[in-house]
């Protein structure tokens, strides 16, 4: 069976519901391009997720636009991490984060000499911006704003 | 996550998105995407199976080393299950998304005492 094709069941589904149509985007352009500029084992990597989770003892996210970042330190204990979204099944994520902020895979993956290192931080935050212009126009150069600030030479991204 | 991603490559950060949407992403179109054919919320794995997680993350970040083309979609050779019966019920109809409250949603108590009181232990600097 081929993969889930997410587009047109979500847009059948909200006409069903009455609700506007949502404009997804598309970009038909070439996507820009900064190639590695060394092999895996000597890259810093960097990690930002969206699957809402935080640190207990931060402030969790709330559910109405919020945009909000959280800097997980990259040696917390995985233990203390908390998943909370409204738009996905959290049962997963709360008995293993791993499956939306791949923390200890990353670790063990420095341990083994795959990755050169990470970053002292990851990013955080809570997908479900419907906006792509805030996306585009804040949540994005916060983001790599920090990326810099972080001296990481190379991203991982994890959406829900 | 694409438009994060192109925005960071576009300041020079090469960047690899995970995904378990693959047209959603394909729309987008982010510099390089790993796809992952598993139920959402499990973009990098299924929980408690270290072994597995380690072993996506190994075949995704490979793509930084062997991509050369912009708009590259890497489809990581990993099954949810035999049957792939979970595609059926991938979309419930109706929104059962939770409602959009304005305040913090904590995953439990403990965590709003904590957050209230100030600060973690372990992270006493960035509460927010």
């Amino acid at each position: 069976m081929g993969p889930v094709d997410y587009i047109p069941r979500i847009r059948d589904n909200y006409a069903r519901l009455g609700y506007k149509a949502y404009n997804w985007v598309v970009n038909p352009d070439i996507a820009p391009w900064a190639p590695l500029p060394k092999p895996l084992s000597q890259c810093r990597l960097g990690l930002a997720a969206s699957g809402g989770i935080y640190v207990t003892g931060q402030v969790a996210f709330h559910y109405k636009d919020d945009a909000s970042l959280r800097e997980i330190p990259t040696d917390v204990d995985t233990k203390d991490l908390r998943a909370t979204h409204f738009a996905y099944d959290l049962s997963d994520a709360r008995t293993d984060p791993n499956v939306v902020f791949p923390i200890d895979a990353l670790r063990r993956l420095v341990r083994e000499g795959f990755l050169g290192g990470l970053a002292s931080r990851f990013h955080t935050f809570m997908g479900g911006i419907y906006s792509s212009r805030r996306v585009t126009g804040d949540l994005a150069p916060r983001l790599t704003a920090r990326f810099l600030e972080d001296g990481v030479d190379a991203v991982l991204l994890v959406p829900v | 996550m694409g438009l994060v991603a192109r925005h960071a490559e576009a300041a020079g950060i090469p960047t690899l998105c995970m995904t378990s949407a693959r047209d959603i992403t394909r729309a987008v179109n982010p510099p390089r995407a790993a796809f992952l054919d598993f139920p959402l919320g499990h973009t990098t794995g299924k929980p408690h199976e270290p072994d597995l997680q380690r072993r996506i993350l190994v075949e995704a970040l490979s793509s930084f080393e062997t991509m050369t083309a912009p708009g590259s979609v890497k489809e990581l050779p990993f099954r949810w299950s035999e049957d792939e019966e979970w595609k059926a019920k991938a979309f419930a109809e109706g929104d059962e998304r939770t409602p959009r409250h304005d305040t913090p949603q904590y995953q439990d108590e403990e965590d709003r005492r904590r957050a209230e009181e100030g600060g973690s232990p372990s992270c006493p600097v960035c509460r927010t």
